[in-house]
């Protein structure tokens, strides 16, 4: 076992530039699968079918295949459609696409957790379709699902070293880049790996003291 | 696509990914009842460092991990992991660890009567266990656990970027040798979404088996 603490001293500068590169991912990622699940979860709900079933296969299909391949399958594809994204901008795209597909059941469930009387009690004030959504639904759902979306976003925290295989220059890339120039992969691996928990585990603690308070 | 590509590089991807799949589903599943029962243990040394376990490695991401098996790991030990090696454990290791959570659930739900009913007959705690908990506790993991196979699937993905040649790995070669790149991921994501459908679908009957047995009828 030979542990070098000068390397992790050499390895904190990149440290410092994948740990923003990462948190850049988490936050812009979130918002696009907290507004896209949202999305999803109104079209489980719509009127016609025809909107009903394709946005049930269409989220079934992105949640049970990998995060990895939708990540080189977008960062290759859309190029031959004529649409070029930075490899940072892809990453994000693709996991805000698909963490949208379990916000989605998030929402689903919340939305469906909030009271028939809260409903009959908008028809009943004859409030239109999106004040009734606006005004009376969302806000008790919201209140719910807070923690469960908590969750994803720890999940999605740790799926954004994948991003590394498009070469976006996160915390895994960073420390590759850094055991490919000094041949040293301990301890920028290590710190990594660490980093993660130190962030993941109270961000747990976090998701769970939420979910009693909010549990009344 | 020419054929050659298809024969040498995706089929044998479609079996190494199974075979990953198979073989880290089994670790994760030894690890999460071994871990998931210790966090039910009556020592308070025993049930933290169950605790400790599911933290750390729920904690981390399963590509770091797998890359600290296959990079750090060496210099540490002194021996080298096969790709092989090194994924299945990485994986069987984190996804096990969620699989703990699962357990100690479904454990904890047990009603405390069955416990104690098994005390009152002076089992003995493995047998209280295998004999009393864990044929009630198992059919309520199912659901849960067919979620996570499903994530488990999805995580074998991870192994391409470690040059392990699954399914992943073959799409990426056929996508250099043809320069294509729409047609061989589309046919990945479906052969990946068609494992899931054929997961979920078994573990919907294999519920339905379990608890039939119990003589509860499945939701």
């Amino acid at each position: 076992m030979n542990w070098d603490w000068s390397a992790v001293a050499d390895f904190l500068p990149r440290f410092w530039d994948g740990l923003l590169v990462t948190l850049q991912v988490l936050v812009l990622g979130s918002l696009i699968s907290f507004t896209l699940g949202l999305v999803w979860a109104l079209g489980f709900r719509a009127r016609s079918r025809f909107v009903r079933w394709p946005v049930n296969a269409v989220t079934e299909f992105v949640r049970t295949t990998p995060l990895l391949v939708q990540l080189f399958f977008l960062f290759f594809v859309l190029p031959e459609w004529g649409v070029q994204f930075s490899a940072l901008t892809t990453g994000t795209l693709a996991i805000g696409l698909h963490y949208s597909t379990y916000t989605a059941q998030v929402y689903r469930a919340g939305i469906d957790a909030v009271p028939a009387g809260q409903w009959e009690a908008a028809t009943a004030l004859s409030l239109p379709r999106h004040r009734t959504w606006l005004a009376v639904i969302l806000p008790q759902a919201l209140r719910r699902i807070a923690p469960a979306l908590g969750n994803y976003v720890i999940a999605m925290l740790k799926d954004t070293p994948l991003l590394a295989g498009i070469s976006v220059l996160e915390l895994l890339q960073q420390s590759r880049l850094e055991s490919a120039a000094t041949f040293q992969y301990t301890e920028p691996l290590t710190v990594v790996g660490v980093a993660f928990v130190l962030i993941a585990y109270p961000a747990s603690l976090l998701v769970r003291t939420l979910e009693r308070r909010l549990a009344h | 696509m020419t054929a050659g590509l298809w024969q040498n590089w995706v089929l044998p991807g479609i079996w190494i990914t199974l075979q990953l799949l198979i073989a880290s589903a089994a670790l994760a599943a030894l690890v999460a009842f071994t871990v998931g029962a210790a966090r039910t243990h009556r020592s308070r040394t025993v049930r933290f460092l169950a605790g400790l376990y599911t933290e750390v490695f729920r904690g981390t991401s399963a590509l770091i991990l797998m890359f600290w098996l296959f990079f750090v790991l060496p210099p540490l030990a002194g021996w080298q992991l096969v790709p092989m090696w090194a994924a299945i454990l990485a994986l069987g290791l984190s996804y096990g660890a969620y699989g703990a959570e699962i357990v100690r659930g479904a454990l904890n739900a047990v009603p405390k009567a069955q416990r104690e009913a098994g005390v009152a007959l002076s089992f003995t705690p493995w047998q209280r266990l295998r004999l009393v908990l864990l044929p009630q506790a198992v059919p309520e993991m199912i659901p849960s656990f067919c979620n996570l196979l499903v994530e488990l699937l999805k995580g074998t993905a991870l192994v391409s970027l470690l040059g392990v040649g699954d399914v992943s790995f073959a799409a990426y070669l056929v996508r250099l040798a043809t320069q294509e790149s729409g047609g061989i991921y589309t046919v990945t994501l479906l052969v990946y979404f068609v494992i899931a459908l054929v997961i979920t679908r078994s573990m919907k009957a294999l519920e339905r088996r379990t608890k039939a047995n119990l003589g509860v009828v499945a939701k």
